[in-house]
């Protein structure tokens, strides 16, 4: 899988998510720049990357994500 | 009703799709029925609440919502507060879990001493219970334990006394004790759900180290379904029976072309056996008041040879209706309805055929048809689903496919009279109408919530609401009972009245529809009249509130004598003075009261 690959499934998961086909998510993307983007729905969100990709992210890697570049390098090592 | 939301669903889409799902449901806004509901966590509960939401407005109930910060579910019940007072719930629902267990025993714990272990912790849980009950009278609904995820003991931890497992069965059964000693209150059964679901998976700890969630996010889906099926029994939208196929679904192979003794029923081979348990399962619901009825493409003979095969648990009287002809599904269905005075979305589906599911559930908006699967999925995926999720059993229930029966056979002694009042005559009907009376508080809060078509105001009551209006010397309160001679039907109406300013308002008028047209909204009114000028009020006044089903009862007052004094969209208000001599308008049922 490439990366664009991993972007476009991305992208597929936050308009689901979020509900709102508008969203361009970037590496640089963290929760500050989309609105509904607190720490209760982080939960969701990496639920359905993890349903979307079937992987399982551990702890670190959930805690330690600092914007979407370093979700979809994880993805990457894992798929 | 989205389908995607029934049973069986997929959760991972729910959880993701959850606003896009919420803006759909609310497409359709109107009849909804609007309830308060509070959540008191004892983890974090934020998408149980937005999951629960998606179910309710499934049922047609549209929820706001109080959420107790995290883990207050102590604080909030136990010490005032004024947001939740304020916020006036319907129903609280405590979401508790093993995590919020305080003390385990140890190994060197005594049996004594582990005995007040549990006595402690089933204190703290009835201090809550009981302090709810006393703030706000509503329904409470509590989390029992779900098993725990290890065991220190292996095998030995269910029987021991130092066992998490022998800890949390023991206490389990506490709460038990506590919901049969106590009307409104529900346990929402996580024990069951979360082994049902698999309870590796269920307690994974990632989610509650991470989230503090007390269960795996992916299974919230499963608990909040559990949780409004709840709510909804008790808010009166459970299904009310079903309507099945034959062939190939009550037995395998089709009774026409293969004859009776060859369709696959019985001990003889594994396939028969499953049609048999599943015969048994759909027969055991006729003890929790779910009325049974037939469905099928084939000659009535037929269908009826199929029903009497000797190894059939069914005879032809465990069907209220019996539709045996080659019209479409969907027709046969809405005229069971209709001869049951039921609204067709009240029943429930079931054919082995999708496509027959489809055009019954597409002609008959609401209808539910669920997608059964194999023979050996029947039972699961009808079981699951909730339909009949029972919150109260009256004896009502339990003979109410022979209520319904007698119904039909009124129904042919009615069609040899050409006379109806003679018909109604022949009934020997005898009402009791009297104030509300603690044996009847359970089914008069059950019909409030049930009555739908004969309503006229569709206002929702529970039980301890009842209790407190039977108790309150401003209020009127009857309900009837119908007794004929094919049985008893029960408890069929209620009235609720209070008196203010020298007249009587009527807050709520209801009727069974099973006993439409036998004069005993007449008999209802002649005792309110009674009651009324025993009580030296000179005028009564109704009010008829329009809803998507209570067109039946718009000119309910008008029939009755009332004159209309007020209009607003579609709201009437009437008024019936009687000051002077009053003239009992039933002359058909003979009433005590």
């Amino acid at each position: 899988m490439t990366r664009e690959e991993v972007f476009e499934g991305l992208h597929e998961v936050f308009w689901d998510v979020f509900d709102d086909e508008d969203i361009q998510i970037r590496d640089e993307t963290t929760a500050n720049d989309i609105e509904d983007w607190d720490s209760l729905e982080h939960i969701n969100l990496v639920v359905a990357v993890e349903k979307k990709f079937n992987i399982k992210f551990n702890m670190g890697e959930v805690n330690n994500m600092k914007n979407v570049g370093e979700m979809a390098d994880i993805i990457l090592k894992r798929v | 009703m989205l389908k995607e939301l029934l049973y069986p669903f997929d959760a991972g889409y729910i959880l993701a799709g959850k606003r896009r799902i919420r803006k759909r449901l609310l497409e359709d806004a109107a009849g909804y029925t609007e309830k308060r509901i509070a959540i008191l966590g004892g983890s974090t509960t934020h998408d149980i609440k937005l999951i629960m939401e998606l179910f309710l407005l499934n049922q047609g109930i549209r929820p706001s919502f109080y959420e107790s910060e995290y883990n207050q579910y102590y604080q909030d019940a136990v010490f005032p507060c004024q947001e939740l007072e304020a916020f006036r719930p319907d129903i609280i629902y405590i979401c508790t879990s093993n995590r919020n267990i305080t003390r385990y025993p140890a190994m060197c714990d005594d049996a004594d001493s582990i005995a007040r272990m549990i006595e402690q912790e089933k204190q703290r849980f009835y201090t809550v219970w009981d302090s709810l009950r006393a703030t706000y009278g509503c329904p409470v609904i509590q989390n029992n334990f779900e098993m725990p995820f290890y065991r220190l003991l292996g095998n030995k931890d269910a029987s021991d006394i130092h066992g998490k497992i022998n800890f949390l069965t023991r206490l389990n059964m506490e709460f038990y004790d506590y919901a049969e000693r106590h009307d409104d209150f529900y346990i929402c059964d996580i024990n069951y759900i979360s082994a049902d679901y698999g309870l590796r998976e269920w307690s994974d700890p990632f989610y509650y180290h991470m989230y503090k969630y007390a269960l795996n996010v992916n299974a919230i889906p499963y608990l909040a379904f559990n949780v409004a099926n709840i709510i909804k029994s008790v808010f009166g939208k459970n299904k009310k029976g079903f309507v099945l196929d034959l062939d190939n679904t009550l037995w395998g192979g089709v009774v026409g072309d293969d004859g009776v003794d060859n369709i696959v029923l019985g001990p003889e081979e594994p396939e028969g056996q499953v049609y048999s348990e599943f015969q048994r399962y759909v027969k055991e619901h006729k003890q929790i008041g779910v009325i049974l009825n037939i469905n099928s493409k084939n000659d009535y003979e037929n269908a009826i040879s199929g029903i009497k095969h000797p190894d059939s648990e069914f005879s032809p009287d465990d069907f209220v209706e019996i539709k045996a002809n080659w019209n479409t599904k969907d027709r046969n269905f809405s005229d069971i309805a209709d001869e049951l005075n039921l609204l067709p979305e009240s029943l429930v589906f079931v054919d082995d055929n999708p496509a027959e599911r489809h055009i019954v559930s597409e002609q008959l908006p609401g209808v539910c048809a669920p997608e059964i699967g194999a023979v050996q999925n029947y039972i699961h995926v009808i079981d699951r689903s909730g339909f009949f999720e029972v919150t109260a059993l009256s004896k009502d229930d339990m003979n109410r496919n022979e209520m319904y029966r007698e119904n039909a056979r009124r129904a042919q002694l009615q069609a040899s009279f050409s006379d109806y009042n003679e018909y109604l005559l022949s009934l020997e009907m005898k009402g009791i109408i009297k104030n509300f009376e603690p044996v009847y508080m359970a089914r008069i809060a059950q019909l409030t919530n049930k009555s739908n078509q004969f309503n006229l105001t569709t206002r929702r009551y529970t039980q301890p609401e009842i209790e407190r209006l039977a108790a309150d010397d401003a209020y009127i309160t009857l309900y009837g009972k119908l007794i004929d001679k094919f049985g008893d039907n029960g408890v069929v109406s209620v009235v609720i009245g209070h008196e203010t300013d020298g007249e009587c308002r009527i807050d709520l008028w209801i009727m069974s529809c099973r006993v439409l047209k036998r004069d005993m909204e007449s008999a209802m009114l002649d005792i309110l009249v009674k009651r009324c000028k025993e009580r030296g009020i000179r005028r009564i006044r109704g009010y008829y509130y329009p809803t998507a089903k209570n067109n039946m009862v718009r000119d309910f007052y008008a029939v009755q004598g009332f004159n209309k004094i007020s209009e607003t969209e579609g709201n009437t208000e009437w008024i019936l003075d009687i000051t002077g001599e009053y003239e009992n308008k039933n002359h058909v049922i003979e009433v005590e009261d």
